[in-house]
């Protein structure tokens, strides 16, 4: 027998041996954990038969970490040390939190993301997400009695590059090794698409608490391509729950409530909800802290009829989804049904009508995710088996993009582009002489750098002096297998060379990626109004530039006249630049290229002459 | 030590193994891809070296950029003219028939018009007909490259498709702001 085995990478030492691997769903308010048991995928409950463990965390003023139920149960007497929903933070800054002045902790806005001041010092919502994984991770390793060999956690499609890397540091403090970050929809296909031996076009619809995402997929020969992905990151069950807590205010015709009665209207707000699951009408009789009684019925019509629009709001992304993989409803074999506001008759009814067919439901919606981050995690630990072997082909959701002259965006790569992916794209220099080059990283869908998520910045230095235009700065993309970018420029003429692993710069709420979604195409219109103005003035600025340039060389050339004309052509270009009246800048702009015509022509005049005057006679052909 | 058996150097057309031409089989374009990448992607090398990692990542891209550049008709248009020392100066050379301009200009203005009012069924008109004249197009482009190899025309008709491939685009973004 061998004492030492050396085996090739990417081949097990021994074949029969089985790697222990799991998937992780590292969810909002539930994380789970699963793993593939005799070719089955299953979740792995706690000791007490509990598949899920909240993702709250409690840094109590005695130095213990309590995690889960323990954390969930101190949450109302120690608010300010139990961190709920640290996934909303993940690559966040203190501005990108929506209602960050309701939440009841202690903020502290640093560089990049937030942290938290808690009883036990200040902490990021990595580190706070690395406590969920760790207990995980050890509810993992006594279920399977072994270290793991390694993880696939999953993120929201939608998740952009700052909280991808976000959760890729909570794994490695929770001392795990990620295999990959998986997008939720691409796993919850897999478990499907696994189980029930699919082949075709799938979509899946996954509607949380707070957001919607939706996925085209397409399933052939062992190979899963996502085709498209879109959602709307403000769009959940909560909303459904305040339809119904609005109604019941109506109803009642109740004044302004207290807090407490606020909160207690809103949980009998989704058990009415929940129960019309099941049932045509859910009584709501509540007793207020204000003495006054509630007694109305919501029936399922009414039900369906208050929450008609938001219903019709997840129709959208679907379709945009659709589009983006250029195909229609009828194309889609079966719809995946993921997240636990899917089990709304309204949402099952409105999905079957728009795809023209029953949904998938025969899975668990809460535990999908999980199920099929194992099935992942399983195959790239190694241990497939024949037949069981397949690839996965993800997408990047958002457009990668370049900052240019004026604020625009140049994309470099467009949303949807199967991963890994790289692209280069070729800039200049804009002024004589320059020597660096700032390089802005930018990650959305609209036209403007201000309206786009900022991922990086960095600068390219050491440029050898040139002509504005005459240096070529290729600035290369690369994003890997997880949706992970890093970028490099280089100078081509002289190789000089800048690199960097993207780190965000700030983050961006849920709420924003929705808007940008949206207003990538509400305001389209807009948009190109706003570029052509953005035009126009990077085209002013380098006409106020080349005319100051000249002046600087060949100011005598002028008389003061002339010389005060042009003066005054500039601070009037100046001035219309600050503005945005487009044709105001075209005018000033007309008005200066004028002014300086025959001072053009003089300084050609000029320049022919001094290049005559150093040559000989018989050079220029005049000898004959 | 996983080996990729495979020349990096190759066209795009060679790597899938097909014939340089405007006129493909789709169909095989698609097989070849998975084929490929089902050997070279990262998932497939989670448990090699570092190194292995690596020039995984780089085939994978190299391979994902080739079939998307080959699948749409146009960018493999564009590719092929690029091979045949053609480039379609799309950057550079703006210059199109005044017809088409005029024609397009008014197109643009029926499409905004349309997007102001709102009128979904214009939209999808214009939509069908843009889809069936670019169709036209497309196929003239085939015959202009593979029978005729007249590359300096097939360049023009590259520039006028992005338009129409912008314009159809703008299209679909004004549909979809019109319904939502």
């Amino acid at each position: 027998m061998a004492l030492l085995q050396i085996a090739e990478p990417g081949e097990s030492a021994a074949p029969h041996e089985h790697r222990l691997a799991v998937g992780i769903d590292l969810g909002t308010t539930n994380s789970l954990v699963a793993t593939v048991r005799s070719g089955m995928s299953v979740v792995l409950n706690d000791e007490r038969g509990r598949p899920l463990l909240p993702s709250i965390v409690r840094y109590a003023a005695g130095g213990e970490i309590e995690v889960g139920y323990v954390a969930q149960s101190h949450q109302a007497s120690d608010p300010r040390n139990t961190v709920v929903s640290a996934k909303r933070f993940m690559g966040r800054g203190r501005k990108d939190i929506a209602h960050v002045e309701m939440l009841p902790y202690d903020f502290i806005d640093a560089e990049g993301m937030v942290k938290l001041k808690t009883a036990q010092g200040i902490k990021s919502p990595v580190e706070v997400s690395a406590e969920v994984l760790k207990v995980l991770r050890h509810r993992a390793e006594a279920s399977l009695g072994g270290e793991l060999t390694g993880v696939v956690i999953t993120v929201p499609a939608y998740f952009d590059d700052a909280q991808r890397q976000a959760t890729k540091d909570a794994a490695r403090l929770a001392g795990l090794n990620l295999l990959r970050l998986l997008n939720e929809p691409t796993a919850a296909a897999i478990a499907y698409g696994l189980d029930n031996g699919a082949e075709g076009v799938y979509a899946v619809f996954d509607l949380g608490g707070g957001t919607f995402d939706v996925s085209i997929l397409r399933l052939s020969k062992g190979v899963f391509e996502v085709m498209a992905t879109g959602g709307d990151s403000a769009l959940g069950g909560d909303d459904f729950d305040h339809r119904v807590f609005c109604w019941i205010i109506e109803q009642a015709g109740l004044a302004p409530l207290s807090p407490h009665d606020v909160r207690l209207l809103q949980v009998r707000a989704r058990e009415a909800k929940e129960y019309l699951s099941q049932h045509d009408e859910a009584p709501i009789t509540v007793k207020l802290g204000s003495g006054e009684y509630v007694d109305v019925t919501l029936t399922t019509d009414i039900f369906t009829e208050i929450t008609r629009t938001l219903v019709q709001k997840t129709l959208v992304p679907t379709r945009k989804a659709l589009r983006d993989a250029g195909l229609a409803a009828e194309d889609i074999k079966g719809v995946v049904m993921v997240g636990g506001s899917t089990r709304m008759p309204q949402i099952q009814h409105a999905v079957g009508e728009f795809f023209r067919q029953e949904p998938l439901n025969n899975l668990d919606p809460d535990k999908v995710v999980a199920l099929g981050a194992a099935i992942q995690a399983n195959l790239l630990a190694g241990n497939r088996s024949a037949g069981d072997d397949w690839l996965l082909l993800d997408v990047i959701p958002l457009s990668l993009g370049l900052e240019t002259m004026g604020g625009l965006v140049e994309k470099v790569i467009p949303r949807n582009s199967t991963i890994p992916i790289a692209r280069a794209q070729e800039f200049t220099t804009y002024k004589d002489g320059q020597t660096a080059l700032a390089v802005h990283v930018v990650q959305g869908e609209r036209e403007l750098v201000s309206d786009c998520r900022s991922l990086a910045r960095f600068e390219l230095r050491g440029i050898p002096p040139m002509v504005a235009g005459a240096a070529r700065i290729r600035v290369s993309f690369q994003v890997d297998a997880d949706g992970l970018l890093s970028v490099t420029a280089r100078e081509q003429t002289t190789g000089h060379e800048a690199r960097i692993e993207v780190k965000p710069s700030y983050g961006l709420s849920d709420d924003e990626i929705a808007a940008m979604l949206k207003d990538s195409f509400s305001h389209a219109s807009d948009d190109a109004f706003r570029r052509a103005l953005r035009e126009a003035q990077v085209e002013a600025q380098r006409l106020i530039e080349a005319v100051a340039s000249a002046l600087k060389d060949d100011a005598e050339l002028l008389s003061a006249e002339e010389r005060s004309y042009i003066d005054n052509a500039i601070v009037r270009l100046q001035a219309a630049v600050m503005g945005d009246d487009r044709r105001a800048i075209d005018q000033a702009m007309d008005a200066l290229s004028k002014g300086t015509n025959e001072f053009a022509a003089r300084r050609m005049n000029k320049n022919v002459s001094k290049a005559l005057a150093g040559k000989k006679i018989d050079q220029i052909g005049l000898d004959a | 030590m996983t080996t990729f058996p495979l020349d990096f150097s190759a066209d795009y057309f060679a790597l899938f193994g097909l014939a340089r031409a405007q006129g493909i089989d789709a169909a095989a374009l698609e097989t070849r891809f998975r084929d490929i990448q089902a050997q070279v992607h990262p998932d497939k090398h989670a448990q090699g070296s570092e190194a292995n990692q690596r020039l995984a990542m780089q085939w994978a891209t190299r391979v994902n950029e080739a079939y998307q550049t080959l699948k749409s008709p146009l960018a493999r248009a564009r590719y092929l003219l690029q091979l045949q020392g053609h480039d379609a100066q799309v950057e550079s050379n703006t210059s199109m028939p005044m017809e088409f301009l005029v024609a397009q200009m008014e197109l643009r203005e029926a499409v905004a018009e349309a997007r102001v009012g709102a009128d979904d069924t214009a939209l999808d008109g214009l939509r069908r007909t843009l889809v069936s004249e670019m169709k036209g197009e497309y196929q003239r482009l085939q015959e202009l490259i593979d029978t005729r190899q007249d590359f300096p025309v097939a360049a023009e008709l590259v520039r006028q498709l992005m338009f129409q491939e912008k314009l159809l685009h703008e299209i679909d973004d004004a549909l979809e702001a019109v319904l939502a």
